[in-house]
């Protein structure tokens, strides 16, 4: 027995926004019914903001939790901010899925970013790799591709090849792929590693100078939009403590937003062992 | 949630009976003493050793209790019987199996075929009946041993022992043949001579007894190496203390089971082509993944196409139904169940098989209620599938 939490349990047995949309502005679909779990998404977009949001999945408890969530996640979102949403995001708003079902929450981020690229009518793509790793297939039983598996490492941090199978589904049937895998995690960790070699060493002053920065100009703002804010109490090394305000302080997803969105903004930005500590009220 | 529930799911494991357990209860804290010791405190324990080992006997209608080992569990017996054998026979290295056993048997084909061994897996068709052709084909002068199940713990397809060890000794006489009849054992009646069979393993749990406790039937002149090796105990073919009050319980509840096998063969399998008849009846989507008569009395294996089988094991769970599911997501693996893929089950029906599996504790209103909550969870669960086109089809084809 899988042990799920409140939040799964909620949204497989009462799935929000179930359906389909006629007039859909953006369709996406992932998965298959011969892989065991399928997901279309249906979105209705107005003025750059997605009014509404439907869904169908075949597949599991925790497959049909994600879809769910997802849908409630993006309703009356800003298209932008709906493009930076990510399959940790999904899981993380259902307060964690087990290990083995982490490839539920990839399969709705990645019917989400079907449905938008087929809205924007392009490619997005995340990472700036060309086609031709994109559509590379690494794993044949559940078609899963190169590209599929770096964006799983890199959004949620994935180290060995059991992650990428929990998280992708790669690998789990007849595990021929499970070295080509190992390879991809090898090099990704290797270009990281060269990257962070090559970033120069920020002192501490220019440090605090610049995350002071980018809250005031970047991370500021976007709460302010929401009727938030967000205040700068500390800065100890790696670890920003801060104090959120306004609807930020009551809103239940107000970890959702310090970790997704003020971590990460600031992970880009400066320096990506950043660890953001919010000081409660 | 609410308090009712109603288990289903008995192949997988069953109730302890009550009998059982008085049975095994002076074993614990009065007669405790080891069975091999010489004092006359350790003779009731003994005694029970060796009664329990007769009743074993009759059991599977072997020609004398000595036939008998006990051991811990389904995969002990299975692992004692097969590589027992196999490290006596170091010279021939041809095995043969089915392709749809219970892990502790295709996972130790596997192991020796890793280790050199030619291995042949026999298929089954669309109905989960064995290729007695192929088997007939594959056995030659170098097979070691064929082992195959009684029946099938998914499907509850019987397998035709009997025919099965007529083919296999007309091929190569040498040849032995293990039986795993863990899914019959307490269903149908065992009897090891008349289907001419060299070595038979049972589980307890699986007919009311408890976990943790097997027997194997080893025909008189088969060599068998221990897998446990230690003490004298079993005759040499199973080291280790005999767990009496285990013992006792296998044996009370092979005497129970053997007591209900007419029960069995009419009410048991009454209810289950009750159960059956309506939720194909009255659910669209719903089709038999087999439908053949030669089955276990206690099991049913329904496919609902287009929905996932986990989905609607939690839904079933919410109301207090216990079932289980040959889907990937169940188990953790990312494959489902290599019986139905071996049988060639179309992939819409695959991820969405039910088993339901009755004992002689199950009710006629345990099963009214699972007719009756069916169908509403299923159509439920049909309205989140994306595949609306295709279960509309399927509707308009029943009605």
């Amino acid at each position: 027995m899988w042990d799920y939490t409140e939040e799964v349990l909620d949204h497989y047995r009462n799935p929000r926004n179930v359906g389909k949309i006629d007039n859909a502005d953006a369709i996406g679909e992932a998965g298959s019914l011969a892989c065991g779990d399928a997901l279309k998404i249906y979105l209705k977009i107005e003025n750059g903001i997605v009014v509404d949001a439907k869904f169908q999945t075949f597949g599991c408890g925790s497959a049909v939790a994600s879809s769910s969530m997802m849908t409630e996640m993006i309703i009356g979102k800003p298209i932008e901010e709906v493009r930076k949403l990510t399959n940790k995001d999904i899981a993380d708003a259902l307060g964690g899925l087990p290990p083995e079902k982490m490839h539920c929450s990839v399969m709705g981020h990645e019917a989400l970013e079907d449905a938008l690229k087929n809205y924007f009518n392009e490619e997005i793509t995340l990472n700036d790799l060309n086609s031709e790793t994109e559509n590379k297939i690494v794993c044949t039983c559940f078609n899963v591709t190169e590209q599929q598996i770096i964006e799983a490492i890199k959004v949620n941090n994935l180290k060995t090849v059991e992650d990428v199978t929990n998280y992708t589904k790669a690998g789990g049937a007849c595990g021929r792929c499970k070295g080509t895998i190992q390879q991809i995690i090898n090099d990704y960790l290797n270009n990281e590693a060269k990257e962070k070699a090559e970033k120069p060493k920020l002192s501490s002053a220019q440090k605090i100078l610049k995350i002071n920065k980018v809250i005031e100009n970047q991370i500021a703002p976007e709460l302010q939009k929401d009727g938030g804010d967000i205040e700068l109490v500390d800065i100890d090394d790696n670890k920003v403590y801060v104090k959120l305000h306004g609807r930020c302080s009551q809103c239940r997803n107000s970890v959702l937003t310090l970790k997704s969105f003020v971590e990460q903004t600031l992970r880009d930005a400066i320096d990506k062992d950043i660890e953001v500590i919010n000081i409660e009220q | 949630m609410n308090n009712k529930m109603i288990y289903l799911d008995n192949n997988a494991t069953t109730k302890v009976d009550k009998k059982v357990v008085d049975e095994m209860m002076p074993y614990f804290e009065e007669e405790y003493a080891n069975p091999s010791s010489m004092y006359d405190f350790s003779k009731k324990a003994s005694k029970a050793i060796k009664e329990s080992r007769e009743m074993m006997k009759e059991f599977f209608n072997a020609k004398t209790s000595n036939e008998i080992i006990f051991t811990s569990c389904g995969s002990e017996s299975a692992n004692t019987a097969i590589r027992g054998l196999l490290e006596t026979e170091k010279n021939k290295k041809h095995i043969i199996t089915t392709k749809v056993e219970h892990p502790c048997v295709l996972n130790v084909f596997k192991y020796y075929e890793k280790q050199g061994y030619k291995v042949d897996y026999i298929g089954v068709n669309s109905n989960g009946e064995l290729d007695l052709a192929e088997l007939q084909e594959k056995v030659d002068k170098d097979t070691a041993l064929v082992a195959t199940m009684w029946a099938n713990n998914e499907t509850g397809v019987i397998f035709p022992v009997q025919k099965i060890s007529e083919i296999v000794k007309s091929k190569n006489p040498e040849t032995k043949l293990f039986v795993d009849a863990v899914q019959v054992a307490g269903k149908i009646d065992i009897d090891v001579q008349t289907a001419n069979i060299d070595m038979l393993g049972v589980s307890g749990h699986k007919f009311h007894a408890p976990k943790g406790v097997g027997a194997l039937y080893v025909k008189s002149g088969t060599l068998l190496n221990p897998l446990i090796i230690g003490g004298h105990q079993e005759r040499g073919k199973r080291a280790g203390t005999e767990n009496v009050p285990y013992i006792v319980g296998i044996a009370k509840a092979a005497e129970l089971a053997k007591e209900s096998l007419k029960y069995e063969a009419t009410e048991i399998k009454r209810l289950r082509d009750k159960l059956e008849t309506n939720i194909v009846k009255n659910i669209c989507n719903a089709k038999l993944n087999t439908s053949i008569s030669n089955r276990v009395p206690n099991t049913t294996n329904i496919g609902f196409e287009y929905i996932e089988g986990e989905l609607i094991l939690l839904h079933l769970s919410d109301i207090g139904i216990c079932a289980s599911s040959g889907s990937a997501c169940t188990s953790g693996s990312l494959e489902p169940s290599h019986v139905l893929r071996a049988m060639g089950t179309p992939f819409t029906a695959l991820h969405g098989s039910i088993r339901f599996s009755l004992s002689r504790f199950t009710t006629e209103e345990e099963i009214d209620y699972v007719i009756e909550k069916l169908p509403p969870i299923i159509e439920k669960l049909n309205n989140i599938s994306p595949y609306q086109d295709e279960i509309n089809a399927l509707k308009n084809l029943k009605h």
